[in-house]
């Protein structure tokens, strides 16, 4: 064995060497990857120029006639536009607040409980309703709403009462479409927050406990401050995404029913059947181009702001 | 050691620490009350699936039917094994083929891309960064899959557009840089083993337990596809198992809507295809058993996926 000197000398000259061929294999492994993105992703990207078109299928997107502005025009001047970003908003900021604080207190409340296998059970339990998809999880809410058959039709009709017909009153949705997405959501978004408490080391508490703090200002003068972070990230995260919704919970939970609509039309939604149902394509453009660079500004802008307040936080 | 013995003396008594017994049991009420009303609505599914359908139609669902009976899934089976089969082919088709072509497309580009010796690696990382950002949006990327790539009802538009997920890829790029490889990688090279052999013997065995997380995500999110057949596909034979049943409730709430229907041919036609409550309750449980079988034994994985994801990339 030669000196630790050499050795280390004879390596790096040999290092260098790799260097270059080494940049060109890494560079092949990315191009899967690369492909997929170009095609899947920045393709689309480059076809949002379909809202200034006239769209006509046999000329493709980049043949078609420009159009200026008159989708935008039409887009304007449509009623149902208005309502879907009316509902759209609407839902977000419900969404903003008891997704966040509902998964909080539900985490809170885990970390608490005792004996720690019940807590187990718990959560595995709460986390289930992550793990069916938004069909299911409409026929789910079929068999509690609906009027002939639905537990909850069947409960009134046994008191006498007329079973209320979920599928056509609006009013109820808002309600309906709230517990829906808490139900889904909730054990499986207080994963990220339980995994912060637990992180928390037991030295705090015990010098709190000392000073006599209560649990309640244990909770609000260290497990609190550990969490903020990772509220105000995921608050900022839920505002730039403010323009759109999950298509899966207010097309499918809702059947897309007609009657429901002035409730449960999000922009996503109208996007989808502007295009496929009415066949609208340039409509439909238009829409989905505001809500594009609307999202994109959105996310930007509040990054922005974070950044100003502490850069620690800022996703880029 | 101290504190150790003191516990234990003290075990039934209140630890400082921990909230009162009666804060806890009113904590207990409530995550009873949570987990069961996140219990019981899927519960209903599996005992409607097995009550019998005159009991549906006087009673309505029940957790505590007049009559248990097999017949929906005898009468499932008879009407539709062929299309069943079909669609359940197709679904863990497209789950296995995808999950493992995105594990390899996305752990090579969030290697690559955590070298620090690749000069690509900050262009690379934003440009997989950026589609977070921005994204076309349905129409245009529906537009360019029909038109452009010909993808309209074709088996790929499930799995191409699907495979890269920028997120994933970033997770998996952290994962990577925070365990130190460099000189395992170093070594390795000394021995003249290329970049690929460096990244499928060394790293990938390595990555287990990220590989565990994001395979399960990517596995959970191609079991549930149904929006890019419903988008997409016209043929009955490339039916995924959710799109089946959704494709059940679609039709239901369209006789609804339209009862001038039930009148006409077409109408009567569509009625007698669908299947009857129970049948589609038992159809609903064919397809969440899969996953809801598997998830608490993953569960230890995805709690420390998501920690993993929370990194900042």
């Amino acid at each position: 064995m030669s000196s630790i000197k050499t050795t280390a000398i004879k390596r790096k000259r040999q290092m260098s060497s790799l260097r270059a061929g080494e940049n060109i294999s890494l560079f092949l492994m990315t191009l899967p990857g690369i492909i997929l993105f170009l095609c899947f992703a920045y393709l689309p990207m480059a076809g949002i120029v379909l809202a200034f078109k006239s769209f006509r299928p046999r000329l493709g997107i980049f043949g078609s006639p420009w159009a200026g502005l008159k989708n935008f025009e039409f887009m304007i001047r449509n009623a149902t536009f208005w309502l879907t970003v009316r509902n759209t908003l609407f839902y977000n900021v419900i969404f903003l607040f008891i997704g966040i604080l509902g998964p909080l207190a539900f985490a809170l409340a885990v970390n608490e409980v005792r004996p720690k296998r019940a807590a187990r059970v718990y959560q595995t339990l709460t986390i289930m309703p992550h793990f069916v998809s938004y069909v299911v999880v409409s026929v789910i809410v079929f068999a509690v709403l609906s009027a002939d058959s639905g537990i909850i039709g069947n409960f009134l009709k046994d008191r006498g009462m007329a079973p209320i017909v979920f599928y056509s009153e609006p009013r109820y949705w808002p309600w309906i479409l709230s517990i829906v997405y808490l139900w889904k959501h909730i054990g499986y978004s207080s994963i990220i927050y339980l995994g912060t408490i637990t992180g928390i080391s037991d030295e705090f508490y015990e010098a709190a406990v000392i000073d006599g703090a209560s649990k309640w200002q244990q909770i609000k003068h260290i497990t609190m401050p550990f969490l903020r972070p990772m509220i105000v990230v995921l608050a900022i995260i839920r505002v730039g995404g403010m323009f759109s919704t999950n298509f899966d919970l207010f097309y499918q939970v809702p059947m897309n029913s007609g009657q429901l609509y002035p409730v449960t039309n999000t922009i996503n939604v109208f996007t989808y059947n502007t295009l496929r149902n009415s066949n609208n394509v340039s409509l439909s453009a238009a829409v989905g181009f505001v809500q594009s660079v609307a999202g994109f500004l959105l996310v930007v802008g509040t990054n922005r702001v974070i950044r100003a307040i502490d850069p620690d936080l800022a996703m880029f | 050691m101290i504190k150790h013995s003191s516990k234990r003396i003290t075990k039934r008594r209140h630890r400082p620490l921990e909230v009162g017994w009666r804060a806890n049991a009113i904590i207990n009420v409530f995550m009873v009350f949570i987990a069961l009303s996140c219990l019981l609505p899927i519960l209903l599914i599996y005992i409607s699936s097995f009550t019998a359908e005159t009991a549906i139609r006087q009673h309505g669902f029940s957790f505590f039917p007049a009559q248990w009976s097999l017949n929906a899934y005898k009468m499932l089976f008879e009407e539709s094994f062929h299309q069943i089969v079909i669609s359940y082919r197709n679904t863990f088709v497209l789950t296995v083929v995808g999950t493992v072509l995105s594990l390899f497309v996305m752990t090579m580009y969030g290697y690559a891309v955590s070298r620090n010796t690749f000069k690509a690696r900050k262009a690379l990382t934003f440009f997989a960064y950026f589609t977070m950002l921005f994204s076309g949006g349905l129409v245009p990327s529906y537009i360019v899959n029909t038109t452009i790539f010909g993808l309209r009802d074709s088996y790929w538009v499930l799995l191409l557009p699907s495979l890269v997920s920028a997120y994933n890829i970033i997770v998996l790029r952290t994962f990577f840089s925070s365990a130190d490889n460099s000189p395992i990688i170093e070594a390795a090279k000394i021995d003249g083993a290329g970049e690929f052999r460096i990244y499928a013997q060394i790293i990938l065995p390595i990555s287990k337990p990220a590989l565990a997380t994001i395979g399960l995500f990517t596995a959970i999110m191609f079991f549930s596809k149904w929006f890019e057949v419903m988008l997409y596909i016209d043929s009955k034979s490339k039916w995924t198992i959710q799109y089946m049943l959704q494709r059940v409730m679609q039709d239901i709430q369209y006789l609804r809507s339209n009862p001038e229907l039930l009148m006409s041919e077409e109408g009567a036609e569509m009625l007698m295809n669908l299947p009857n409550e129970s049948a589609k309750m038992a159809l609903t449980v064919l397809t969440m058993t899969p996953v809801l079988a598997f998830y608490p034994y993953f569960q230890k994985f995805f709690v420390k996926g998501l920690t993993l994801g929370s990194v900042k990339g």
